[in-house]
């Protein structure tokens, strides 16, 4: 089990019903949450608890979850994960691309809940030492760190762990379903549309071009792979 | 479906040992040629004559859709041909009328001038008789040179004759006279007034005429002149007259039509011009009419096309208060009314999809407090009294169902409101397939079912919406290991043309007659009676086809009652390519009607000697027919090729699977009844054509024909 040092959550929701049972739920596996129920308080509250996660709504009163997602991001890369109502493409793309790591669609079980919070702060308990290249680019894992001649790419840890999941294997071919099991944690291939936005977030920061992508090459009709080193 | 897949029958020839010869063939191959061949499209008849006639067409095909596209071309010829032909006809009438005319006048004065002048001529030979009566009797008896004389005499008297008779019209007629046969001996050679040539003007049927008779005749010449004068059409009049001697000779006189000629070609060339002034200012009428009519029209017709490609705002220009303008403004209207009805059920779909958004989000934030509660509660029954223990598990299955069904109604309700997107990308079927079998394994080690997958050999790959594509076939997988009754599922993958397709095939149940279609209505079920152990929500088959529809696919179901059933996904390979057939038949190759089955399950034994000695059954004509072997076309009908038949009614995907209502299928008599391409006998001698059939069955083999 991991360390619950590791375990503070924030949840970000104006339904305090809802928070309220997040809340059991959550001191229940053993999070230590917070609570904050105002879009425009949403940065103020995650400056103070400095959580590990954020659980956030994306319908909120004052700045909507959006806007908080992005803010947020802007200043850490805290694993995100939205509360969502709406399962269309629409909302759920918008969501992913203002910076969440992945999202929840309600209603969900307790369990679900549990195991995406986890999958997403189960990344940084093993830092092993390992250096790995893809393209042009260096990857130091233990040091969370990838730089293109000498110069450091600033990656949220899923862009990372994406990133090093290619890099470790570029000889292979990533289906979307793998990708979600080996970096999001799914067991069941859920929504590939989490692996097509992060995707393209993680071009946008590491390709020279990421009209044509040279480290993350699509393979049509199949998936994802390394760009040769 | 495969009965009325005629085409794709092949029934070999070797397959028949004996073929019936002369008028039964012949017949047979007449009928096939009719009933078979039409209503494939006409596609019998003979290629070369096609080929010619294609041949022909080609280059008249721009000018035929000229013709068939421009109303305006055709008013204008339709015009420009009918005046014409008016023209032409008063032409005619008119030119018939001015002749007449002319020369009626001229004819009258002609011939009161030409019996004057024959009566003239007959008083002179009777003067000059007289006259020289004395002289003539006393030397009759003086032999030669009295004729010598006589016939001087005859001679100066005719010149006398003819210039006397011709001087009355100087240049309106010329006399001329000719001996009668050949006797121009006796100084009667041909003369002529005024340069006439006499016997080249005058034409040898009217001399015939007038020697054949003592009466006056006339008739139309070309009057020669000598001294190169230009010859002239003309009047002949002419009468066999005696000369003093009492010897005939022939008198005509010419009478020159060249002013009546002339006077006729200036009113031919006159009408000729006016009538192409007519033609020509018609058709520029025609022209300029249809303009103003069409104009409008084709500006109508422009605009009318900009409105439905979805420009709305588009409107006619009204000017005036004429007809057109009248259909200006009706069209106006039309479209302003179309605007705000499209613009109000635009809204209404917003505000639909709004509502959706909306309920959504109000129904599901609770929904997951209490889905939360329930959980905590449910976990910690075992410290409960039994009573709430209990409670507690029904509480969080029953919110499981109500979930599904919420989101399912959300689901529909965004089909609904056209709120649905296609995010389509190429994807390999089988991953998709392996996914789902994978995920519907638990249900089916339950209920002791084995689901193969066939077909998997090669990517199955198609553009598609990954997400939509697995939940129809986990819908599908699902319902076929709940209804299947723990037999096998199989789960087929195959591609071919523009298509790929999925089948999912059960040996359960089956489905009833009817049922097929109804499979895919909203809160359907098969058996009303039947408890709901399952926890589907009953629309999870209506979503399915919502899918398939929003991908351009089909969603087909097959069954038959206790034979089990196979629901069929067909997905176009491209995502904006029609469908025109699907690579797997709907109704599988192992269905108990193609396997030879009734519904007790057993081989009917006595079937196949009914179907291969038809003529004892059928009594029909001709010799005995030797028995021909059944032929099992369906097992060679592979899924390779897609079955152009399996086409589903226009905008369902589902499709009626018609079955025999009897239950009582006769292998042996579907085959027979498609004859195959190479097998004319096939029609002339199926016990279908004589022996009456229940009804399922005629129709059935109607079709097949």
């Amino acid at each position: 089990m991991m360390s619950f040092m590791k375990g503070r959550v924030l949840v970000v929701d104006d339904d305090t019903a809802l928070a309220e049972m997040l809340g059991i739920v959550l001191r229940g596996e053993g999070f230590e949450p917070s609570f904050v129920a105002d879009g425009d308080k949403a940065l103020a509250a995650f400056r103070e608890s400095k959580p590990d996660l954020v659980l956030l709504d994306l319908m909120l009163p004052g700045r909507d979850g959006i806007e908080v997602c992005r803010l947020i991001r802007a200043e850490s890369g805290v694993p995100i994960v939205m509360l969502t109502a709406k399962s269309d493409t629409v909302d759920v793309v918008v969501g992913l691309e203002s910076g969440a790591d992945d999202y929840i669609v309600k209603p969900f079980k307790p369990k679900e809940l549990v195991a995406r919070i986890r999958a997403r702060l189960r990344r940084s308990e093993e830092p092993a030492p390992e250096q790995l290249t893809i393209g042009d680019l260096v990857i130091d894992v233990a040091g969370h760190s990838v730089k293109r001649d000498g110069q450091s790419i600033a990656l949220t840890p899923l862009e990372f762990d994406l990133l090093v999941a290619l890099a470790r294997k570029p000889w292979q071919v990533f289906t979307r379903e793998v990708l979600l099991e080996q970096v999001w944690g799914y067991r069941h291939a859920a929504d590939t549309r989490l692996v097509n936005v992060h995707v393209q977030r993680l071009r946008s920061k590491v390709e020279k071009d990421p009209e044509r992508p040279e480290i993350v090459v699509t393979v049509r009709g199949v998936g994802y792979k390394a760009g040769p080193s | 479906m495969s009965g009325d897949s005629a085409a794709s029958v092949p029934g070999g020839p070797g397959t028949r040992p004996g073929r019936p010869v002369g008028r039964t063939a012949l017949s047979a191959r007449l009928r096939r040629l009719f009933e078979g061949g039409l209503p494939r499209g006409g596609v019998q008849g003979s290629p070369v004559l096609r080929l010619f006639l294609r041949w022909v067409r080609r280059p008249l095909l721009p000018v035929m859709r000229l013709w068939r596209r421009n109303i305006q071309l055709r008013v204008v010829a339709t015009t420009l041909v009918m005046s014409l032909g008016v023209v032409l006809l008063l032409g005619f009438v008119v030119i018939g009328q001015v002749r007449n005319g002319l020369l009626d006048a001229k004819v009258k004065a002609s011939q009161s001038q030409a019996t004057g002048g024959f009566a003239v001529a007959r008083q002179k030979a009777d003067e000059a008789v007289s006259g020289t009566g004395a002289g003539g009797a006393a030397g009759t008896g003086d032999g030669s040179a009295t004729d010598g004389r006589q016939s001087q005499n005859v001679i100066q008297w005719m010149s006398d004759l003819v210039e006397s008779l011709s001087s009355g019209g100087a240049g309106a007629f010329d006399v001329v006279t000719l001996p009668v046969g050949d006797d121009s001996g006796g100084g009667r050679s041909p003369r002529g007034s005024g340069n006439v040539n006499p016997t080249s003007s005058v034409p040898a049927e009217l001399r015939e005429r007038v020697n054949s008779g003592t009466t006056a005749v006339q008739s139309n010449t070309r009057i020669v002149y000598f001294g190169g004068k230009e010859s002239q059409p003309g009047l002949a009049i002419g009468k066999q007259v005696n000369d003093p001697n009492g010897r005939p000779y022939e008198l005509y006189y010419l009478f020159p039509l060249t002013q009546e000629e002339k006077s006729l070609s200036l009113v031919k060339g006159t009408l000729a011009t006016a009538g192409l002034f007519v033609v020509v200012l018609l058709g520029a009428i025609a022209w300029l009419v249809v303009r103003q009519v069409v104009t409008p029209v084709r500006m109508a017709a422009g605009i009318a096309e900009r409105l439905s490609a979805g420009r709305l705002q588009e409107r006619m220009k009204v000017t005036g208060e004429d007809d057109i303008a009248r259909l200006g403004e009706a069209f106006n209207k039309m479209a302003q009314n179309l605007q705000v009805k499209i613009q109000q059920l635009e809204d209404l779909s917003r505000m639909q999809r709004r509502f959706v958004s909306d309920v959504s989000h109000e129904l599901r934030t609770p929904l997951t407090t209490v889905r939360m509660a329930a959980d905590v509660i449910h976990e910690a029954r075992e410290d409960f009294d039994p009573v709430t223990a209990r409670s507690a598990e029904l509480l969080a299955d029953q919110l499981d169902r109500f979930e599904s069904l919420l989101a399912d109604l959300l689901e529909i309700s965004r089909f609904d409101a056209g709120a649905a997107a296609l995010e389509a990308e190429p994807i390999d079927l089988r991953e998709v397939v392996r996914r789902v079998v994978s995920g519907a394994e638990p249900l089916a080690e339950r209920k002791g079912t084995h689901i193969r997958v066939v077909g998997d050999q090669q990517p199955v790959v198609a553009e598609a919406d990954a997400r939509r594509v697995e939940r129809v076939l986990r819908n599908l997988v699902v319902n076929a290991v709940e209804h299947g009754e723990g037999k096998d599922v199989v789960v087929k993958l195959a591609a071919a043309g523009g298509a790929v397709a999925v089948a999912v095939r059960d040996y359960g149940v089956g489905l009833k007659p009817g049922e097929a279609t109804r499979v895919f209505s909203r809160f359907w079920r098969a058996d009303p009676a039947r408890a709901r152990t399952t926890g589907g929500t009953g629309l999870g088959l209506s979503i399915a086809l919502e899918d398939a529809r929003l991908h351009g696919g089909w969603l087909q179901a097959w069954g038959e009652p206790g034979g089990g059933s196979q629901f069929r996904l067909t997905l176009p390979r491209t995502a904006d390519e029609p469908l025109r057939g699907s690579p797997i038949p709907l109704e599988p190759k192992d269905s108990r009607r193609n396997r030879g089955l009734d519904d007790g399950g057993e081989r009917r034994a006595g079937e196949e000697k009914r179907a291969t000695v038809p003529v004892q059954q059928s009594g029909a004509q001709g010799p005995a027919l030797p028995p021909r072997t059944p032929v099992a076309p369906r097992l060679t009908t592979g899924g390779s090729a897609a079955d152009p038949t399996a086409l589903p009614g226009k905008g369902n995907g589902a499709r009626v699977v018609p079955r025999p209502t009897g239950g009582v299928r006769r292998p042996g008599d579907e085959p027979a009844a498609r004859p195959a391409p190479d097998a004319p006998d096939a029609a002339g001698t199926r016990p279908e054509a004589a022996a009456p059939q229940d009804s399922t069955q005629s129709g059935e083999a109607s079709r097949g024909r």
